[in-house]
């Protein structure tokens, strides 16, 4: 049950504020918030999603917050003040007296009366997963994302439009000879519909798709870029997806509820083609002195092109100041040492499938150096975006939206981006 | 609800201070009310607005209420739902004004509008004031009874509303029957499965006084019922199906036929993408497999890939919680998950609190096979710029060293740990190195020869300083500095913080020289002098019975600080497999997330700030209530035991604080008969700086300490002739707990309590509040109207004798039952007395 639902602002002072069962004692929010913010002393360990203080559980809620986004259309600090009734007016139908009701956006909508005051998006940052799709990618029209599902657009009539986006993450680990280790790929089919009158929609995936790995011999994939199948080690389905035809030909079809809502979760450790390769040199110049040499490269198609990508490593502690040589004439990219967490950061903006990029840093320690060095530095991570690219292969053929009466034609967006996980490379 | 203490909080710049506010609102909503021009709704819903975010930040505004309440006649659905939230907010704590909003809330209860309708009937019942629940009957009658299904959802939760407010009301009305009729019979799952949560905790609540209401309760997991459930599962929302999962988990079918068969139907919930549908579908499946072996094997093969995939596709705080339930699962039958090790490997982004989950499992699934994968990939983690990490990574490997018997290599990547001179990797391996010794002796060679190059002056954390301590005593013999280390190290005792370290350091250095007489001899003298003049309680204890034990007869000394080890075959679990059992009993619940079982209902309340969890006291009392198991007995003495065999080499370590003193076996009772000792040990301990007449038998410690001018706290205790209790007396949870199962009650009685302070039970604080001006402490409290249990603790003056009691207060009969456990048998009816008068006063001030 759920005695107290609130939102604070990173300040502390409540932005919702809603009791249902008056079982708890005053002060909750306050003390939640202290709680949190000196989870420990050191402020090094972050507090967990779920605690237990004097007898009172506290929890972080995500339905919750998804139904809001739905409403609100972004979910930021300013977004929730300017819309508190409303919120109020979904957090008392998302809970009765502490129980969940409901937090399907499509039911809600039914019940909910107050009309958002839609929030300037462009200038915040926005949750989940289809945020990725703001990144400055002009073929992408990010202002679907961010529309409330509920507000009219300015013209006073809706967009008939679909999202459906496939979206993988991917986790790798380098071992320092430059061998995978592991690796795992997390996609989830995310759909957002603007669509009226809910009609029936049919999402065709890979012919050569199979479900649990047992399900194929083994000779059955390749391995990094072959044809191969793609095998999911498993997923998972919104309770709206039907799987009649799955088996005989790949199809999902499914009437989809409004607002945000993954279709299909699954995840795949087949091995797939890693779409960076990072070398990583340091070697002791001097006794105060040592050298790092980072290499990276993109192995995947010219045509592509991975946005902001971030490398960072972090550097012995001893560590005093680091200068930086970048390829000559390079624009787009930086490097910088963050001495508070004595940590290397390399920013490039955009790198084309094919290419290499390489980065000399000099180093100078405040001591001299004892043991190995690889011990003190590293390991390399990666952070980066590549839209309309997906290493497992899994493509949705076709859309089909079952047509009702007269409407014109509706867009859809199929869109297919990959994010870096944990992509470390040891060194 | 924005409580009005909250008021009281110091407004910052940037909001208003809110009188003048408040009153410029008050006056405007007047000038609104009557009004009917056009563009009234509007400016209304501005000012409605303005008035919720003022309660929202905790200004008080119950002031406009009666405005409020004017305003309310619209027909603006908007502005209606403010106003109900509002007046939600203040009702229960202006009961006068709440009268006033009974009547257009009961006229919307009759509205057109099923929206209306619904949302008057919610707000009607969550109004929260106990004298107005007459006029709740009828429109909650009716509710049940509408045609729409909204307001039939509404009025099935409000059932439960009128309940907690007047549970006689609500039997009186006759609801749960006409719950039930809902439940088994309504089109709306919706209305079905609020009929279900709340017949549910009705008859829960209600079972214990009543035969009927616990007939009723078992119904519901009656197979017709729960079949019932189950064909309509599919309409459920996600939310109502873990409701109806949660009581199929408790339905116990005929034979395994049934068992296949639900398990077949509710096969495809495991693929559902809401991890709660998923966890209660689980707990299903172990739950009926549960005596059926073979089955239940499968069952944790076949939800494996589901978990997984739940752990990988959610953010951060899903995956703990999914987590957390694999990993109960991991450490319940670790070698289905051997193979699945690189699953929990842990990511660089993932906050600490999912590491730390996956490093336990990986330790748990260790085993020949997979072993050296995984201690070369936390060895990755050890050299981690993260320090937590990298210490639980340490403790991990060191973990799967002692669970393993082929270690050879473990030990190795353990020693190269402390030649990658970072002092928190040297801190924490130096203590596992220690465990690992104590398991393993045959390594001690191998260790021995790295430890000894550890400067002492690089090792600052008192366990990992305690842990190099223990081994510069315990291998004095092949550690040829140990001697000098030592000396140094009680050179500086006066700037050791730690009493853990110097009690270690004592120990130590007595080995060193029951070894290595001469070159420890100065050592020993300064340690012993610096130890008896320890403020510390221990050490100085410790130092005198090292100093009386050598002067008695050095070769006793020898065989009781010295005597050969026994290698420590297993090191105790944190955890009992029957409190793991109970765990997994409550699959699916926070239990699993904290590791710890609940095992009362409800849940006893900590006052205890600095005490670890709540439910790990909880759980005992839950066992006292029931009666001391004898097997838990038997656990706690075996437990005893095993602390009593590192008696020596760790007594600090163990937190739970078993006394030393009260050991039995292995060290005591030496015989007084030895030999004569060798003369030259006679001889060398002349030379302890403490000048001392030798007396032969020591008849008393009085001549030592005087010599010595420290003095003994004199005078046995007497008794007051008025029992005085200690104001400042203390006693953490864990301690009590301990003492509760010892003692036996030694004061059993029944007494009433007045009726005035029955009201102020109404705040769970105001009774330990009140007791502890009387110098009573609150230890744990708990219940529910009008059951409430309490245990306190208080202690006498002079700290002699210390008192125990367990309080249950009846709030309807206004009886209290009080159990005492006292120390001091003799004063437990003076202490009865006082506690009585204390409580008695409670209330009338």
């Amino acid at each position: 049950m759920i005695s107290q639902f609130f939102v604070l602002s990173q300040r502390g002072d409540n932005i919702v504020f809603r009791d249902y069962r008056r079982d708890v004692q005053k002060g909750s929010a306050e003390i939640f918030f202290r709680k949190v913010k000196f989870w420990k002393d050191d402020g090094k360990e972050e507090a967990p999603p779920v605690f237990n203080l004097d007898g009172v559980n506290y929890f972080h809620v995500k339905r919750i917050a998804r139904a809001i986004k739905d409403y609100l259309g972004v979910l930021s600090e300013e977004s929730m003040r300017k819309n508190f009734v409303l919120v109020y007016e979904l957090l008392d139908e998302v809970i009765d007296f502490g129980y969940v009701q409901t937090t399907s956006t499509e039911v809600l909508k039914s019940y909910v009366f107050n009309e958002p005051i839609v929030v300037d998006a462009a200038r915040l940052p926005t949750l989940g997963p289809a945020a990725l799709f703001m990144q400055g990618n002009k073929r992408m029209p990010g202002t679907a994302v961010t529309k409330s599902v509920v507000a009219n657009d300015p013209g006073g009539r809706k967009r008939e439009e679909i999202f459906v986006d496939i979206i993988e993450k991917i986790s790798v680990t380098f071992s320092s000879s430059g061998y995978v280790l592991t690796s795992e790929i997390d996609g989830t089919i995310q759909m957002k519909s603007y669509l009226t009158g809910n009609p029936e929609i049919r999402l065709a995936l890979n012919d050569d798709l199979h479900i649990g790995r047992g399900s194929v011999p083994s000779f059955g994939y390749s391995g990094s870029s072959g044809t191969g199948a793609v095998i999911l080690d498993d997923c998972n389905f919104h309770e709206s997806v039907h799987m009649d035809n799955f088996d005989i030909d790949r199809t999902l079809s499914l009437v989809p509820p409004d607002g945000e809502f993954p279709v299909m979760n699954y995840r795949i450790t087949q091995e797939f083609k890693p779409p960076f390769t990072i070398n990583t040199l340091i070697e002791e110049a001097g006794s105060l002195k040592a050298e790092v040499i980072l290499k990276i490269r993109a192995e995947f198609p010219s045509s592509i092109t991975a946005n902001t990508i971030l490398i960072e490593m972090p550097l012995p502690t001893y560590t005093t100041r680091v200068n930086f040589d970048l390829e000559r004439g390079i624009v787009g990219q930086n490097a910088d040492f963050k001495e508070s967490q004595k940590k290397l950061e390399w920013n490039i903006k955009k790198i084309v499938g094919g290419s290499e990029h390489t980065l000399r840093a000099k180093l100078t320690f405040s001591q001299e150096l004892h043991g190995n060095i690889t011990k003190e530095a590293g390991p390399v991570s990666l952070t980066f975006t590549i839209p309309m690219y997906n290493p497992s292969r899994l493509q949705v053929k076709y859309l089909q939206i079952a047509k009702k009466g007269k409407t014109t034609n509706p867009y859809r967006w199929v869109r297919y981006v990959t994010q870096a996980n944990s992509y470390v490379a040891r060194i | 609800m924005a409580p009005p203490a909250q008021s009281h909080r110091s407004p910052s710049p940037s909001q208003p201070s809110g009188k003048g506010e408040v009153s410029d609102l008050k006056t405007q909503l007047r000038q609104l009310a009557g009004s009917r021009a056009p563009g009234t709704d509007d400016t209304k819903r501005d000012l409605f607005k303005k008035v919720i975010s003022y309660m929202t930040i905790g200004i008080d505004v119950s002031s406009v209420f009666s405005e409020m309440v004017m305003c309310s006649a619209t027909s603006d659905i908007v502005l209606k739902k403010m106003c109900y939230l509002y007046v939600g907010n203040y009702a229960k704590h202006n009961p006068d004004l709440a009268l006033l909003t009974i009547n257009f809330l009961q006229r919307d209860c009759k509205d057109e509008d099923p929206m209306i309708r619904g949302l008057a009937l919610r707000s009607l019942c969550s109004l929260g004031v106990a004298n107005l629940v007459e006029y709740l009957v009828g429109p909650l009658g009716n509710g049940l009874k509408d045609g729409n299904s909204y307001v039939r959802m509404v009025a099935a939760v409000g059932v439960l509303k009128l309940y907690h407010l007047s549970a006689s009301t609500c039997l009186d009305a006759d609801f749960p029957p006409l719950l039930k009729q809902l439940m088994l019979k309504d089109k709306d799952a919706q209305v079905v499965a609020n009929c279900l949560t709340s017949l549910q905790e009705i008859w829960s609540l209600e079972a214990s006084t009543s035969e009927e209401a616990a007939r009723e309760r078992e119904t519901l997991l009656s197979k017709p019922v729960v079949y019932y459930f189950l064909n309509r599962m599919k309409e459920f929302s996600e939310w109502a199906q873990c409701i109806v999962l949660e009581l199929v988990s408790k339905y116990v079918p005929m034979d395994t036929e049934e068992i296949f068969d639900i398990m077949n139907l509710l096969e495809d919930r495991l693929h559902h993408a809401n991890g709660a549908v998923v966890l209660a579908t689980i707990k299903v499946f172990l739950h009926m497999t549960l005596s059926m072996t073979d089955v239940h094997q499968q069952v944790y093969e076949r939800i494996k890939a589901p978990l997984l995939t739940l752990v990988s596709s959610g953010s951060p705080e899903q995956s703990y919680a999914v987590l957390s339930h694999l990993h109960l699962l991991v450490m319940r039958a670790p070698y289905i998950f051997s193979s699945d090790y690189k699953h929990f490997y842990c990511q660089y982004n993932e906050p600490f609190y999912v590491k730390k989950l996956k490093l336990e499992m990986l330790t748990a699934v260790a085993n020949e096979s997979n072993t050296y994968e995984i201690v070369t990939e936390l060895c990755e983690y050890v050299a981690n710029v993260d320090i937590p990490m990298a210490r639980e990574s340490i403790r991990a490997v060191g973990k799967i060293a002692l669970q393993q018997y082929d270690v050879n290599a473990i030990v190795d990547r353990l020693l190269q740990f402390l030649e990658m001179e970072k002092e928190h990797v040297t801190a924490e391996t130096l203590v596992l190195v220690k465990d690992l010794l104590r398991k393993y002796p045959q390594w001690s060679h191998d260790c021995i020869a790295v430890v000894g190059n550890i400067s002492s002056k690089n090792v600052q954390e008192p366990k990992a300083k305690a842990a190099l301590i223990w081994m510069l005593g315990e291998y004095a013999q092949d550690m040829q500095d140990s001697p000098y280390i030592l000396e140094g190290l009680v050179e500086n005792w006066d700037e050791e913080d730690s009493a853990e370290v110097r009690l270690h350091l004592l120990t130590a250095v007595v080995k060193c020289f029951l070894r290595r007489a001469p070159e420890t001899q100065k050592a020993l003298g300064d340690a012993l002098a610096a130890g008896v003049t320890d403020f510390h309680q221990d050490v100085h204890d410790r130092a005198f019975l090292y100093y009386r034990l050598l002067k008695y007869d050095v070769s006793v000394a020898e065989r009781i600080v010295n005597p050969p080890k026994q290698a420590v075959s297993v090191f105790a679990d944190t955890q009992s497999s029957e409190m793991k059992d109970r765990i997994f009993d409550e699959f699916n619940s926070l239990s699993v997330v904290y590791q710890k079982a609940q095992f009362l209902q409800p849940s006893y309340m900590f006052t205890d700030k600095e005490h670890r969890g709540p439910f790990a006291f909880s759980e005992e009392l839950g066992n006292l209530s029931i009666g001391t198991e004898p097997s838990d007995a038997a656990v706690a003495a075996q437990r005893v035991e095993a602390n009593d065999k590192d008696l020596l080499l760790g007594t600090s370590e163990k937190e739970e604080g078993h006394g030393y003193g009260s050991n039995g076996s292995a060290y005591s009772a030496p015989s007084y008969n030895a030999s004569t000792t060798a003369g030259a040990s006679q001889a060398h301990f002349d030379l302890v700086s403490i000048d001392q007449p030798s007396t032969v038998h020591p008849p008393v410690s009085f001549a030592i300490d005087d010599l010595l001018g420290l003095g003994m706290p004199s005078a046995p205790s007497s008794v007051p002739s008025t029992l005085q209790l200690n104001a400042k007396a203390s006693i953490d949870a864990n301690a009590f707990q301990q003492k509760w199962r010892q003692q036996p009650i030694s004061l059993s009685q029944e007494t009433s309590i007045d009726p005035r302070g029955v009201a102020g039970m109404m705040n769970p604080q105001a009774l330990p509040q009140h007791m502890q001006g009387h110098s009573i402490n609150c230890i744990a409290s708990g219940g529910q109207a009008p059951k409430f249990k309490f245990f306190f603790f208080a202690q006498k003056e002079d700290g002699s004798s210390a008192y125990l009691v367990e309080c249950i207060i009846n709030s309807s009969s206004c009886k209290v039952q009080l159990k005492i456990k006292a120390d001091e048998q003799a004063t437990s009816q003076a202490f009865s007395e006082l506690f009585q008068s204390a409580l008695s006063k409670f209330g009338s001030a």
